[in-house]
């Protein structure tokens, strides 16, 4: 099992990271050692088994759709980098 | 012995008797932090103000006679990965360095309503990946019985300030060992509850099928008590289990005849340090002079837990983790044109090289060509270890094992090694897989007086069973007269 800086590079990309140069080498090799570990599931017969989603499955949790308001906007937004008149403030996305 | 050094449910005889107040308790746990936290670095934050306010409030409602809980002026400290309303919650990630939460957790809900006082937030791996507390992006934490070792992770500034009489306990989380882990590199008890006993609202979310917040303490009878306050149904995470509330405190029974214990021999084999060996052996040997019936067995398909673990995890870290966007919360780059960038670059600039690693290995894993292979494979090895626990089960109380192959390893040891450090968990994870309650406590000290923890696991929500063997072991013999110095 090999993996190419060009995948680490597209994974990368697919995950919103930049990486640097020296970081592109780091996890080209660590990706390879932790795969190879990865890899040894193969070695367990899965024929037949269902897939593990959660850790309990008793059955699936529903509720009614309905809005519950937090009521307080002004701490809701106190983390946010910018805002504007109650609102998060972004860059202009069309131009 | 200073009030710093007793257990909870000491400190609560104490409190009733009226021999002390919470604000002579919590003041002796801060002048101790104010001593010795600077060496040990367990706290990334710590709540003096408002912790003596509290504690002074509490003597006050005690003092006209007010209805307050027995636990009511107890200080607690909190992993900085919960979150308090109006208090920073890092993650110990530049991500968050300036996040105040806007709502508590659950979980502090639950110990708002029996008037504890938090002493301040404690120092994780960042975003709760790792094993030693090195990945914190702020400071590495220091093992109170060596200070040149880690406190194991990732609840390291949890673990190590139970150890080092810095809280009389605390909480963390777990998702492949990282309450457990460090319990048993620090010397103290660490307990993971079942999946889905605690509620998970308000803990900064890991892998969701795995994380579980539970107590680290000083002794089996507070994590009994802990776990009590902590425990129950949650509308705000689906996750949790609707079932009656049960007193755990009742388990404590010095008494283990005739209870049926396994001994999964992949445990105390390969890997597994020999001095760490013995003294889960000595361990055995133990429970069957106090009446168990032990007997080895094997868990086979154990071996592949880490490697499941290692995809699951990841996976899940990998899409949890795409909240981080620099946009409602959270750190924000300076440099950016558009709004691509300004994911792009507050995700490079503010998490962690760990962290990378695992949003990148989950990716993958998730990505296209890749999924079958990994990732749903991983979720059937999930249902064969599973079913392998289950049948232990028919069979077995309880499962003993170490909880850590190795007693605390030196800072920097592992930290270049990846894999090498992910097999730190190897004796922790199957449980996290398996959805399962597991607690770590003391046993014995390696020849460099360090501590090696004993991990006792039980079936899916039956804490009682581990509560009763751990409480037995407890109170015949005698490790808590060893103390870091």
């Amino acid at each position: 099992m090999t993996i190419s800086k060009d995948e680490i590079n597209h994974i990368a990309k697919l995950a919103s990271l930049n990486l640097s140069e020296e970081e592109i080498e780091r996890y080209t090799v660590d990706m390879q050692e932790i795969l190879q570990l990865a890899n040894t599931i193969n070695n367990v017969n899965t024929d037949g088994m269902n897939e593990t989603i959660g850790s309990n499955e008793k059955s699936n949790v529903l509720r009614k759709d309905e809005v519950i308001e937090f009521g307080n906007i002004e701490l809701l937004l106190s983390n946010a980098p910018s805002k504007d008149e109650g609102m998060f403030r972004i860059p202009k996305v069309i131009n | 012995m200073e009030l710093y050094e007793y257990t909870v449910h000491e400190l609560v005889e104490k409190l009733e008797k009226r021999e002390v107040t919470s604000e002579e308790i919590t003041r002796s746990y801060f002048n101790r932090i104010k001593e010795k936290d600077p060496e040990v670095k367990a706290y990334v934050s710590t709540l003096e103000e408002e912790a003596m306010k509290k504690a002074k409030q509490v003597d006050e409602d005690r003092k006209t006679g007010k209805q307050v809980s027995k636990f009511a002026g107890i200080p607690i400290g909190i992993k900085d990965n919960m979150c308090i309303t109006g208090t920073k919650t890092t993650c110990s990630s530049k991500m968050l360095e300036n996040f105040v939460a806007p709502y508590n957790a659950t979980v502090i809900e639950n110990l708002n309503k029996q008037d504890l006082v938090y002493l301040g937030k404690l120092n994780m791996d960042e975003f709760a990946m790792g094993s030693s507390t090195e990945h914190s992006a702020f400071f590495k934490t220091h093992n109170p019985w060596d200070l040149a070792r880690v406190p194991g992770g990732s609840s390291g500034g949890s673990a190590a300030a139970v150890a080092a009489d810095l809280a009389p306990w605390t909480l963390g989380s777990d998702t492949g060992g990282s309450i457990r882990q460090p319990a048993s590199l620090c010397g103290i008890v660490g307990l993971k509850p079942t999946y889905g006993l605690v509620s998970r609202y308000g803990l900064v979310a890991f892998a969701s099928s795995l994380d579980q917040i539970g107590p680290l303490t000083k002794d089996v009878t507070d994590s009994a008590m802990l776990l009590n306050l902590i425990a129950g149904h949650d509308d705000k995470d689906s996750t949790s289990i609707d079932m009656e509330k049960k007193d755990y405190t009742k388990s404590l029974i010095n008494d283990v005849k005739g209870m049926k214990i396994g001994l999964p021999k992949e445990y105390i084999g390969e890997g597994v340090n020999e001095e760490v060996r013995n003294a889960v052996l000595a361990v055995a040997k133990k429970y069957e002079e106090m009446g168990a019936i032990v007997e080895e067995c094997s868990l086979d398909v154990g071996k592949y837990s880490t490697a499941v673990y290692y995809i699951i995890a990841c996976a899940e870290a990998s899409s949890n983790l795409g909240r981080f966007d620099g946009i409602r919360y959270g750190y924000r780059t300076e440099k950016f044109d558009n709004l691509k960038d300004i994911y792009k670059n507050s995700r490079s600039e503010g998490f962690g090289p760990e962290v990378k690693r695992r949003i990148i290995l989950g990716t993958y894993v998730l990505s296209s060509g890749y999924y079958d292979a990994y990732y749903k494979k991983a979720q059937k090895v999930r249902t064969v270890i599973k079913n392998s626990f289950n049948k232990l089960f028919e069979k077995y109380d309880i499962l003993l094992s170490p909880t850590s192959p190795t007693t605390a390893f030196k800072i920097g040891e592992k930290s270049n090694n990846p894999v090498e450090m992910y097999l730190a968990d190897s004796c922790t994870v199957p449980v996290n897989i398996g959805g399962l309650p597991a607690i770590s406590m003391p046993c014995a000290l390696d020849s460099k007086g360090l501590p090696i923890g004993l991990q006792l696991i039980g079936k899916a929500f039956d804490e009682e069973k581990i509560f009763r063997a751990a409480y037995t072991y407890e109170q015949n013999t005698n490790f808590r007269e060893n103390k870091p110095q």
